[in-house]
């Protein structure tokens, strides 16, 4: 018994290898995505962040604006990351910081998805003038820079506003992307087979968006939810560490506001800005790590990439341009 | 050339946009945030000056929004983007003027060398997947995810705090003077490696990413398979055949990458008090000063839109299906 690696799980391709379906068992389509390490690995971060934010503030063992009399102290037991110059406990400001940036993250990330469905489905719908009005758009959204935008905006909004309004100035800038690739894909979607099936018998147009298109759009739509909330964050964090909003306001850009202009670097207090950037990293790691399980799910030939390496070794196969691995089917129902 | 016309087309729509969000920003949020500054520096302005951001930020309420949208543009025709606060009383155009080359210089060749290192970095991965390059895609998606002025700082304290080996702050030794001396090119060069290498370094995972997935896309077409019938060699087929298509959408989605990049190399020159466009900008944030952010806002998108230009030519190039195009 061998198998392809590339097409055991080809289901959103319209699954033209009915054999390879019929061998494996039938399992969740769900499942698939989770068995990627890729994408395991990055649900697990992501959750453990989520739960960073849900937890941290209620946990965090000082008030994050206190001022104590140690100051600049090094990661001790007391103050696991240390003090800041005015003593202030840079834990505590970790920890409470936590929920401000996954909130914003989670708010602009949902807005610009929606926005992004809403334009990219009608662009591809309404083909004409609407479409072409709608691309525009998008594209244009998509070649202005968008961090400078969003630092005009805010740096206009009297202190920046509040997590809602800066929520929504960057998913005003971060719909774009989403729309078009979800604009490319419902237009290939309307003329595969099974949507002119169901068209043929005699389905209403409302009806095919809802029961045919929109399922087979989850996935995109999932990829294009995460990428915009990585933007989100990253953005966010950003303005808070040039100084735009609330800087009493508890965030990890805040966090390295403070440590930037306190001259946290000349002073060699490395766990005041290590922390929080670290945490950015490993979360935008998470979530790029999903995106690329996803793009997984979506496209089965990257998934070749995913072989199991030691399975390889033990073959003697080296993997090169044009060749897919075919190997022996070893302790797989 | 009809495709480089449409392109054009669309970097004209863009400006337009982009010109038309500046205009209405002021006029549609809440607050009159000029007005305040204005009158601090009663006095001080000319009449002229006065005037001239009166029309930039719509103060002359007697006025209706279409006159007002007209004398915007011809003011903006005639190069005048108002005074700045900060740099007072310089125009703004002026100030753009001095800081725009070093950030054209540093973005510039710190995104072809990241571009260059990241495709070809891609091209190994993608021809040898399953390999061990398999096992760099974690550690590269995760310096993709590190934001720039993070790694900006933990390279000021590594390699300029700690080891000594570079400065950590401005773009040039201020006992040289600026101008075409080779004591002065010597001091930028090594006022900017810090800088170049933290936009290298942060662009690099998200070319890399790019073109394996591409490499891995492509290499399962049919041509490719051809290629390897006609028992053309390995180097042959990879790089004339796979990467020479798959790094298409490389050159297309560049617009898309620039302008993260773009955002990515203001935040970089601000941690390095690097005197480009980013610095001011972050001057004109904490000094709340309008016109300054305004100009630097179009004269990045009409930078941004410029490169891309550059980067449909280069793809007219690559591909010859834009070229057959009637």
């Amino acid at each position: 018994m061998t198998y392809i690696a590339s097409d055991t799980e080809a289901m959103l391709e319209g699954d033209d290898n009915e054999r390879a379906f019929v061998e494996t068992k039938r399992q969740h389509p769900l499942s698939g995505f989770w068995r990627t390490p890729k994408s395991r690995v990055g649900l697990i971060i992501f959750a453990a962040f989520v739960l960073l934010a849900i937890v941290g503030p209620m946990v965090a063992p000082f008030n994050p604006n206190a001022l104590t009399d140690d100051l600049l102290q090094p990661p001790s037991l007391k103050h696991i990351f240390g003090t800041t110059l005015t003593g202030q406990d840079v834990f505590s400001q970790f920890l409470v910081g936590a929920r401000s940036v996954m909130v914003v993250g989670l708010i602009a990330g949902t807005v610009a998805t929606l926005l992004g469905v809403i334009v990219g489905i009608n662009a591809a719908l309404f083909p004409g003038f609407a479409d072409e009005f709608l691309s525009a758009l998008a594209n244009v959204f998509l070649v202005i820079p968008a961090l400078p935008l969003i630092i005009l905006i805010a740096g206009f909004i009297p202190n920046g506003g509040g997590w809602i309004t800066v929520s929504l100035v960057i998913s005003v800038t971060g719909w774009a992307w989403g729309s078009r690739v979800i604009r490319a894909q419902t237009l290939s979607l309307r003329n595969r087979d099974f949507v002119q099936a169901a068209r043929a018998t005699g389905k209403s147009t409302s009806s095919l968006i809802v029961f045919e298109i929109f399922p087979n759009l989850v996935p995109i739509i999932a990829g294009g939810f995460v990428g915009t909330v990585n933007f989100a964050i990253l953005s966010m964090v950003s303005l808070s560490f040039i100084g735009i909003g609330s800087s009493s306001d508890w965030n990890w850009g805040t966090i390295l506001f403070w440590a930037q202009g306190q001259q946290a670097l000349s002073q060699g207090a490395w766990w005041w800005f290590v922390p929080p950037g670290l945490a950015i990293a490993i979360l935008g790691m998470g979530l790029t790590l999903i995106t690329l399980g996803i793009d997984e799910f979506v496209n089965p030939k990257l998934r070749a990439g995913g072989l199991d390496l030691k399975a390889l070794k033990r073959a003697k196969v080296r993997s090169r341009v044009g060749y897919t691995a075919v190997l022996p089917e070893k302790g797989r129902s | 050339m009809k495709y480089i016309a449409r392109r054009i087309i669309f970097y004209l729509i863009t400006a337009w946009a982009a010109i038309t969000i500046n205009f209405l920003l002021p006029r549609l949020l809440p607050g009159d945030p000029v007005q305040a500054l204005l009158l601090r520096f009663k006095g001080q302005i000319s009449e002229q000056a006065t005037q001239s951001l009166y029309v930039l930020f719509g103060l002359d309420k007697s006025q209706s929004l279409w006159s007002q949208y007209i004398s915007y543009w011809v003011q903006l025709f005639r190069g005048d983007l108002g005074l700045s606060f900060t740099f007072f009383p310089t125009p703004v155009s002026q100030v753009i003027g001095q800081s725009l080359p070093w950030t054209l210089v540093l973005v510039g060749v710190s995104t072809v060398i990241g571009f260059a290192l990241g495709t070809a970095a891609g091209v190994i991965a993608g021809w040898r997947r399953g390999g061990w390059t398999e096992r760099l895609i974690p550690v590269t998606s995760f310096f993709s995810s590190i934001p720039y002025f993070w790694l900006a700082l933990l390279l000021i304290s590594i390699f300029a705090v700690n080891l000594h080996w570079f400065s950590d702050a401005g773009g040039y030794d201020i006992l040289t003077d600026p101008g075409w001396n080779l004591d002065f090119i010597l001091s930028a060069a090594y006022h900017g490696i810090l800088p170049a290498l933290t936009i290298v370094i942060s662009s690099f995972a998200g070319w890399m990413l790019g073109m394996r997935n591409m490499m891995v896309t492509v290499t399962s077409e049919d041509y490719v398979v051809v290629a390897h019938a006609k028992g053309l060699s390995e180097r042959t087929v990879n790089f004339a055949y796979a990467a020479r298509n798959a790094i298409l959408p490389s050159v297309s989605g560049f617009a898309l990458s620039l302008g993260f990049i773009v955002g990515g190399t203001l935040l970089t020159e601000m941690v390095f008090s690097y005197p480009g466009i980013g610095y001011t900008m972050f001057q004109a944030v904490q000094a709340k000063d309008y016109p300054l952010m305004q100009g630097m806002f179009l004269v990045i998108t009409f930078a941004v839109l410029f490169a891309n230009l550059v980067a449909d030519m280069v793809y007219v190039f690559l591909d010859p299906r834009t070229r057959s195009e009637v």
